[in-house]
């Protein structure tokens, strides 16, 4: 009897890809749910055009570069892209924010690398840094959607603002808006404010920005900790992260707590929490071995803080990612585990000399 | 799984770095004694089913031979003998398809069987084996043709010769049988416990080692518990409970758990004074020193869901594969797949009609339903999954990026020579890549390259000494012209310095050469021979005998050169096989 032939081993097959995305999908969810209620519809507008347009752009790229295309839509990842960019978008922005940001993001830094797994960036905060520098002032159309008089958008408003800029009558845009935390401290601070005040205007402004931040932080921080259950994400990079962010706006803080905000501030406050889950830790651009993940995230922990404070844009998080990405080769080949039988403290054979090589 | 009530014997303390536990499958044929087969028409033995240098058939075709008669001898200090498995008639030496992952045929001796099943006489038994000393006893592995059955099948008596200048003071018997499916090891554990802890003692007499470690993982409580009791009344066995987890089996692996020692790659646990032996290799060192019997069986586990009763049986050598599966009853309609060896570590045969040899401890037989779909490879994620499941601490994405990338040298980096090819990489891959394969097909092309280099490096050195050789013989030459001319120039001078008048300087007549220098001529050389200079044809004949002889010099050193180098390529072609089938199998876990 004659028979097929594969190459041992014969695994069952209990994880795959599509698993991955779909966990980190189910992650975002809490995250998502706590943006929409805190942020209005804008959110899930902005999430739904970023995976429509990335889907797109990636069906075209693949079809471009003669790769089948189905396998590559069906595994999840650019709607994980899609999704992680979408929630870094201002709520208020216009519609072509997405839409260009997710197919910048998948054309120029995924697909032009050659696809999942060979980009150097991950590829949601090139699409971020893209919009950032491009368009800085639609970038900064943010607003809480509750707590403003009268300033909630329902569904179908929120589409005719994204699409037409139209508001509903007796809603103007400057009801809506406001400026993030970050952004509220880095304006007082420029006009001489001292920290104190700035962080303090915060609370007595009523907007409860810090609560929504502490709410959103909260909610990232229970879907990171369900990937860490499901083994998707590791602890280093997380724990990394959120460490470099303590140790920097520590040290400042320390070294001037006029001019630096308190590194509780730092942490509850921009990307920080979403940034040290769900950012930092995608597998493609993030450092491969247990000590490299723990240098990568400390590296974008420092470098948010610094970026922050001394920088001009709104958050350090996706620069900091984004310079970490850079490093990920040099820190991998330098950090790899000591290899079985190689390990120090070991017993040497009987008699012979060094072990091994 | 039942766990007996009391289990007594200690856990292992130490662990080792990653692994899984894929299913274990083992429950169909776990608890189904070992049965004999019935005797069969015809045994196809292949010549090399071990470890290096294959046997040399020492029967002719036509002759009759009798069971445990020596079909072919070992070759070398790497080679284990072959025997026949019943009586019968050698009916043929010729090309049959092995197990092979490539279903490619090798040299087998052909024995038909004449159902009498008629023994030779078997070698002395050595009840008392402590009066033999170590090489008697490694002499008598070496005729019986015992090799690992563990899966690596390397000569025993080579392994233990390696040991016994080394100092061993431990054995350690690997009972781990981590592979999901295999049952053999656990079988005749549970059955033969009393072969398995005598051959062990014998291999502690060889060896003067103190001290045996039983190793079995934890999901074969019984084995554990027979082997515990069989081994109580002496006090330098230990039976020690491995966690069951994939690849605990592998020799080095095993040697971490219970010692925690680890033995890096390229040092044999020897040297660190351990010898690592599987329970059914020792079991057959009792039956070749206490019974005589050579090595002409072994048990073989069959079993999946495409076999319509799973078993476990002592297989004669050389019984084709197709008739174990028709004693186990058959195979399930619509199975398409037939494995030698375990899931994670065989490889697919292209065809049934093969022989069992002595690495073939399990027949694995699927249909489609009973795996999954072989999922297309996806990217990889570099989620490090394989990093943190290799037990031999890589980093298996990083081996795949410069594999696939065919940037060789970074894998050496990555240390792809410390990989044993295990499979739990590939087994836990969310994109379901081949990684193994991938590292087979770099370390294949590093040994290719290796290969090369060596022959390029030899041909320049040929190719330095030809040069060389050619300056010699060409400063020779004109050594031996520039005397001649000098000879005549002299002759000359003198000759003219005798015509010329006294005091005359002698002129240049030649001084193309540029060898003779003017110099004045002091004094009339006297009595000067003139008729060296005459060319007579006796001068002629010689100078044509130097020269025939030169050529044929020429000539023959030319064919010794030629000749070599078609030994030189022969020897390598005879070396790629043999370290092809060594190198991946060396750390087989069973």
């Amino acid at each position: 009897m004659k028979f097929p032939t594969q190459t041992a081993p014969l695994p069952e097959a209990q994880n795959s890809v599509r698993r991955v995305m779909l966990i980190v999908l189910l992650a975002l969810m809490p995250g998502t749910l706590v943006a929409i209620a805190l942020l209005g519809w804008g959110v899930l507008i902005n999430i739904m055009l970023a995976i429509a347009a990335g889907l797109l752009a990636e069906a075209l790229m693949l079809k471009i570069r003669a790769r089948s295309v189905r396998p590559a839509i069906y595994d999840g990842s650019v709607v994980v892209l899609a999704w992680i960019f979408a929630l870094c978008l201002p709520n208020l922005g216009p519609w072509w924010l997405p839409v260009f940001g997710a197919i910048f993001a998948v054309v120029v830094a995924k697909q032009l690398y050659g696809g999942l797994g060979f980009n150097l960036f991950n590829p949601a905060m090139v699409g971020y840094v893209v919009l950032l520098i491009s368009f800085p002032e639609p970038m900064t159309r943010w607003g809480p959607a509750i707590d403003v008089g009268g300033g909630a958008l329902n569904f179908m408003q929120s589409l005719a603002w994204s699409f037409n800029g139209v508001l509903p009558s007796g809603v103007g845009y400057d009801g809506l808006s406001v400026a993030t935390p970050l952004d509220h401290v880095r304006e007082q601070l420029t006009a001489g404010a001292p920290i104190h005040n700035a962080t303090l205007s915060l609370f007595n402004s009523g907007h409860l920005l810090q609560a929504w931040n502490l709410w959103l932080g909260l909610a990232f921080l229970a879907g990171g900790l369900l990937m860490l259950w499901r083994g998707v994400i590791r602890w280093h990079i997380p724990v990394a992260v959120i460490t470099g962010v303590l140790v920097m706006s520590g040290f400042l803080w320390l070294l001037d707590s006029a001019k630096h905000a308190s590194p509780l501030f730092h942490l509850l406050t921009g990307a920080t929490i979403f940034g040290a889950f769900f950012v930092a830790t995608d597998p493609v651009t993030a450092s491969t071995t247990p000590r490299g993940r723990l240098i990568f995230g400390f590296g974008i922990g420092v470098l948010t803080v610094l970026i922050r404070s001394f920088g001009s844009y709104p958050d350090g998080v996706a620069f900091a990612v984004l310079l970490m990405n850079l490093s990920v080769p040099l820190i991998d080949y330098y950090t790899q585990p000591k290899v079985f039988g190689h390990k120090q403290g070991k017993l040497q054979p009987n008699g012979a000399g060094e072990g091994g090589k | 799984m039942v766990k007996p009530p009391q289990l007594k014997v200690p856990q292992a303390r130490f662990s080792f770095h990653g692994g899984i536990h894929p299913p274990e499958n083992k429950t169909s044929t776990r608890d189904r004694p070992i049965k004999a087969l019935p005797l069969m028409p015809r045994y196809v033995l292949p010549l090399h089913m071990h470890i290096g240098a294959p046997a040399r058939a020492v029967v002719a075709v036509g002759q009759r031979v009798k069971k445990g008669q020596v079909l072919a001898q070992a070759t070398d200090f790497i080679s284990a003998s072959i025997h026949a498995p019943t009586s019968g008639v050698i009916s043929a030496i010729t090309e049959h398809a092995i197990p092979h992952p490539g279903g490619l045929g090798a040299m087998a001796i052909i024995l038909d069987a004449d159902g009498r099943d008629e023994a030779i006489e078997p070698m002395t038994p050595w009840p008392d084996f402590t009066a033999q000393t170590p090489t008697e006893l490694r002499g008598r592995l070496r005729e019986a043709g015992i090799v690992g059955l563990g899966g690596a099948v390397f000569p025993t008596a080579a392994k233990l010769a390696t040991g016994s200048a080394a100092s061993v003071h431990t054995l350690i018997l690997n009972g781990a049988e981590c592979e999901p499916y295999i049952t053999c090891d656990d079988r005749l554990m549970r059955e033969q416990p009393f072969e398995i802890v005598q051959g062990a003692a014998i291999v502690l007499h060889m060896m003067g080692a103190s001290r045996c470690l039983i190793g079995i993982e934890d999901n074969k409580p019984e084995a554990i518990a027979t082997l515990a009791e069989a081994s109580r009344a002496d006090a330098r066995f230990e039976t020690i409970a491995v966690p069951t987890r994939y690849p605990a089996g592998g020799e080095k692996q095993l040697i971490k758990v219970l010692t925690n020692v680890e033995v890096p790659r390229g040092r044999r646990a020897t040297e660190y004074g351990l010898l690592c032996l599987n329970v059914a290799t020792v079991a057959a060192i009792y039956r070749a020193v206490v019974l005589g019997e050579p090595m002409i069986d072994r048990i073989v586990t069959v079993t999946g869901a495409g076999i319509v009763q799973p078993d476990n049986f002592r297989v004669p050598l050389g019984t084709k594969i197709s008739d174990v599966i028709a004693a186990a009853g058959g195979y399930v309609a619509g199975t398409d797949r037939l494995i030698m060896g375990g899931p994670m570590m065989g490889f697919a045969l292209h065809e049934d009609d093969v022989p069992v040899i002595k690495a073939t401890n399990c027949l694995l037989a699927l249909r489609p339903q009973d795996r999954p779909a072989e999922p297309a490879p996806q990217p990889c994620i570099r989620c490090s999954l394989c990093a943190e499941a290799c037990p031999a601490d890589l980093l298996p994405q990083q081996l795949y990026w410069y594999a696939r990338a065919k940037q060789f040298d970074r894998t050496v980096e990555y240390h792809l020579f410390d990989c044993i090819e295990c499979g739990v990489c590939s087994a836990v891959c969310p994109s379901h890549l081949p990684l193994v394969d991938y590292y087979r097909f770099a370390k294949t092309e590093l040994w290719a390259a290796e290969r090369d280099q060596s022959k390029a490096s030899l041909a320049r050195t040929r190719f330095e000494f030809r040069n060389e050789r050619l300056e010699r013989i060409k400063t020779e030459r004109e050594a031996a012209l520039n005397k001649k001319r000098q000879n005549l120039a002299t002759n000359t001078a003198a000759i003219e310095a005798r015509d010329a008048p006294a005091g005359a300087t002698v002129g240049t007549f030649d001084d193309a050469f540029g060898t003779y220098q003017p110099q004045p001529v002091s004094a009339p050389a006297a009595g000067l021979d003139t008729a060296a200079l005459v060319i007579t044809d006796s001068a002629v004949a010689a100078a044509r005998a130097r020269a025939k002889a030169r050529r044929a010099q020429l000539d023959a050193d030319r064919a010794v050169q030629a000749h070599a180098n078609i030994q030189i390529d022969a020897q390598e072609a005879t070396e790629e096989p043999a370290k092809a089938q060594a190198e991946p199998s060396k750390n087989n876990p069973t």
